[in-house]
């Protein structure tokens, strides 16, 4: 962590939230404070300049237009990319994180990406919408992912990218696997509030933020009656 | 109407009746399905000759076509889909279910609007606002106000009544060589009903550069678009001005601001059929609840209230309309309400601090996790009996998202 606070910005709101996408925003700085950190909070507009000595880093998901116009004004900026040099975390979800690649589709057209982590997204045959489950990463030791996706892209992982999960329901990256992370940059199709549904997902960012190799468990109730009932739905949509 | 029209119109009442006989709903989409599939053309047989007003949008727009055509009864009678049926199919029957008459208002679901301005070929199409709303299925907004736009640019000859307060309302009601002259078109006319939601509207739907605000105005950082000067506006004591400055005190049974706004885009639309606002004005007070919506029971000492919320624009009306009392919140994400549930966050709940909150809903536990986010104490409660038994006698508010209000209200009896 660059000061005492723990500082995290929310890249474009006014591009990229169409989802619910102030819910991951807020979950980190709630867990975040739980914990005794001080927290602040930094909403960046698209029309301003991204500070780059943030500590982690959020992209939301945004429609065509919007997804193309936040690439083009975060590559002009050099913000973000100076930023993840100084090891920022960074996650991003849905169209903020195929934005993260080399390339992405929208409205018809390549667009060049941000080229942070190596993946790159085309169109795909058909939209994904619906629920997202996987097996994350053994190495990040985590519970299975559950979401929610809504998205027209695939995409396709380099060699100096490593999935986030294996799917085990929707469709994700290629209807294989989901997602995507390096270091301390992680994407994922799940969309919207992701962090919502994955609470320890949450956890682990705020350990790469702070170095902390632990965090005090919290009182996760109510998140842990949601996973279950969500993955029980996605059980039962599986029998045949 | 040619035979095939008549007989059409004929099968589709009946069956609407036979429906309505055998407890299936008020029979207004199934009487309209068999009705078109008779004659494809049966909706506009139905709409000829008579003065049609449609009304769309993401919001309000059932509640503004129930005071809409109370307004416009003024003139005479006036068909209307008051079941919130607002699908050609919907509107199909209730032409036909009411025979013959001058006028008729219709609520037009917005991704249909296009389509029933060619069958209608209406007088006056009201546009109330677009914002996100069923995010798994619905189009995008941007995409919305572009298929508008280009159904009215075909339509030159159609009046306009527009939400001012709304840029992509503006925008979508602006033909594409207008606006760069500056004017507005001759045949629009702006209202301003107030609008707490924003956050759709924050890039300019014409060239992409940011939209500013400041109060009421808004306007584009990159080209000519923005706010048009209001001709029906919206005064804090209840009160609506309309396009000469004369003030009309409304008094609604309706709760909220947010319905005054209703009943002022209500009696520009009816003034578009030449309705003086001075003879609508006692016919909204008329207006009690529609479709459920607001309506009230009492219950075990208990004066339940529904409220209806299906967006995060809708939520922050409600949060508005809602008394200070014990609220119950139902969530569910069946077809008709989107299976996503990520819009939650879109919704600041923390105007509900300070009152007892009990939540149900088939998706409850994602209504949790927000309250709790939210530092929003809540009480999970599993059927409505039991919230009714958890909060003390006087009154409980029910806030829901659509199938969750359908549910609330068929234990209520199908109150309307
Ligand atoms: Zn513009």
């Amino acid at each position: 962590m660059s000061t005492e606070t723990l500082r995290i910005v929310w890249i474009y709101p006014d591009l990229l939230s169409t989802y619910g996408d102030r819910g991951n925003v807020l979950i980190l700085a709630r867990r975040a404070r739980q914990r005794g950190f001080r927290v602040e909070v930094l909403e960046v507009r698209s029309d301003q300049q991204l500070p780059t000595t943030a500590d982690i880093y959020l992209l939301g998901g945004g429609e065509d237009g919007p997804q193309a116009l936040g690439a083009q004004r975060l590559l002009a900026d050099g913000g973000l990319h100076r930023a993840v040099a100084q090891g920022s975390v960074v996650f991003g979800v849905c169209a903020g994180y195929q934005m993260l690649g080399t390339s992405f589709f929208a409205k018809g057209t390549q667009y060049r990406g941000l080229e942070l982590l190596d993946i790159s997204s085309d169109r795909g045959p058909s939209r994904a919408v619906g629920e997202l489950a996987g097996d994350i990463d053994a190495r990040l030791g985590l519970p299975p992912l559950t979401g929610f996706e809504n998205h027209g892209g695939r995409t396709r992982l380099g060699p100096g990218a490593a999935p986030l999960a294996r799917v085990t329901a929707g469709v994700g990256n290629d209807g294989t696997t989901e997602g995507a992370w390096r270091g301390k940059l992680l994407g994922t199709y799940s969309h919207g509030p992701a962090l919502a549904r994955n609470p320890a997902l949450a956890d682990l960012l705020l350990r790469w933020a702070t170095g902390a190799h632990q965090l005090a468990p919290l009182n996760d109730t109510w998140f842990d009656r949601l996973r279950a009932e969500r993955r029980a739905a996605v059980a039962a949509a599986a029998r045949p | 109407m040619p035979l095939r029209a008549k007989v059409a119109s004929s099968v589709s009442r009946t069956a609407a009746a036979l429906s309505r006989a055998a407890g299936r709903g008020d029979g207004s989409v199934i009487g309209g399905w068999l009705g078109l599939k008779i004659d494809p053309d049966l909706l506009a047989h139905l709409s000829a000759g008579r003065a049609i007003a449609l009304i769309s949008g993401t919001n309000g727009k059932t509640t503004t076509t129930r005071l809409a055509a109370a307004a416009v009864s003024a003139l005479g009678k006036v068909a209307t889909n008051s079941f919130g049926a607002n699908m050609p199919t919907g509107h199909t029957s209730a032409l036909a279910k009411a025979g013959s008459t001058p006028y008729a208002v219709l609520e037009v679901d917005e991704h249909y609007l296009a389509q029933v301005i060619e069958a209608t070929e209406p007088h006056v199409v009201a546009l109330l606002n677009l914002s996100r709303d069923q995010l798994d299925r619905a189009k995008e907004v941007a995409m919305m106000a572009q298929l508008w736009r280009a159904a009215l640019a075909r339509h030159p000859d159609v009046r306009i009544v527009a939400n001012a307060d709304d840029p992509m309302v503006v925008w979508a009601a602006t033909p594409p060589a207008a606006h760069d002259q500056r004017i507005a078109p001759p045949h629009v006319t702006w209202f301003s009903a107030g609008q707490r939601w924003h956050d759709d509207s924050w890039v300019c739907p014409e060239c992409g550069a940011t939209i500013q605000r400041s109060g009421q105005q808004w306007w584009c950082t990159g080209c000519p678009l923005r706010r048009p000067d209001p001709q029906w506006t919206v005064d804090d004591d209840e009160g609506v001005v309309d396009p000469t400055g004369a003030w009309y005190k409304v008094k609604l049974q309706l709760p909220g601001k947010v319905n005054i706004g209703n009943a002022a885009t209500a009696l520009a639309v009816a003034a578009e059929f030449g309705v003086r606002p001075f003879d609508a004005v006692p016919r909204l007070a008329d207006v009690t609840s529609v479709a459920g919506r607001y309506a009230q029971v009492v219950r075990d000492g208990r004066t339940i209230r529904l409220l209806l919320a299906k967006n995060p624009a809708s939520w922050l009306e409600a949060f508005d309309m809602a008394d200070e009392a014990p609220t119950l919140l139902s969530i569910n994400a069946r077809d008709p309400d989107g299976l996503d549930t990520s819009w939650l966050f879109d919704v600041d709940f923390a105007p509900l601090r300070g009152r007892q909150v009990l939540i149900t809903g088939d998706r409850a536990y994602d209504l949790a996790v927000r309250l709790d986010v939210n530092d929003v104490p809540f009480q999970h409660i599993r059927t409505f009996d039991e919230a009714v038994r958890a909060v003390p006698p006087g009154r409980l508010e029910v806030i829901a998202n659509y199938t969750a209000f359908q549910d609330i209200r068929a234990e209520l009896d199908r109150v309307n």
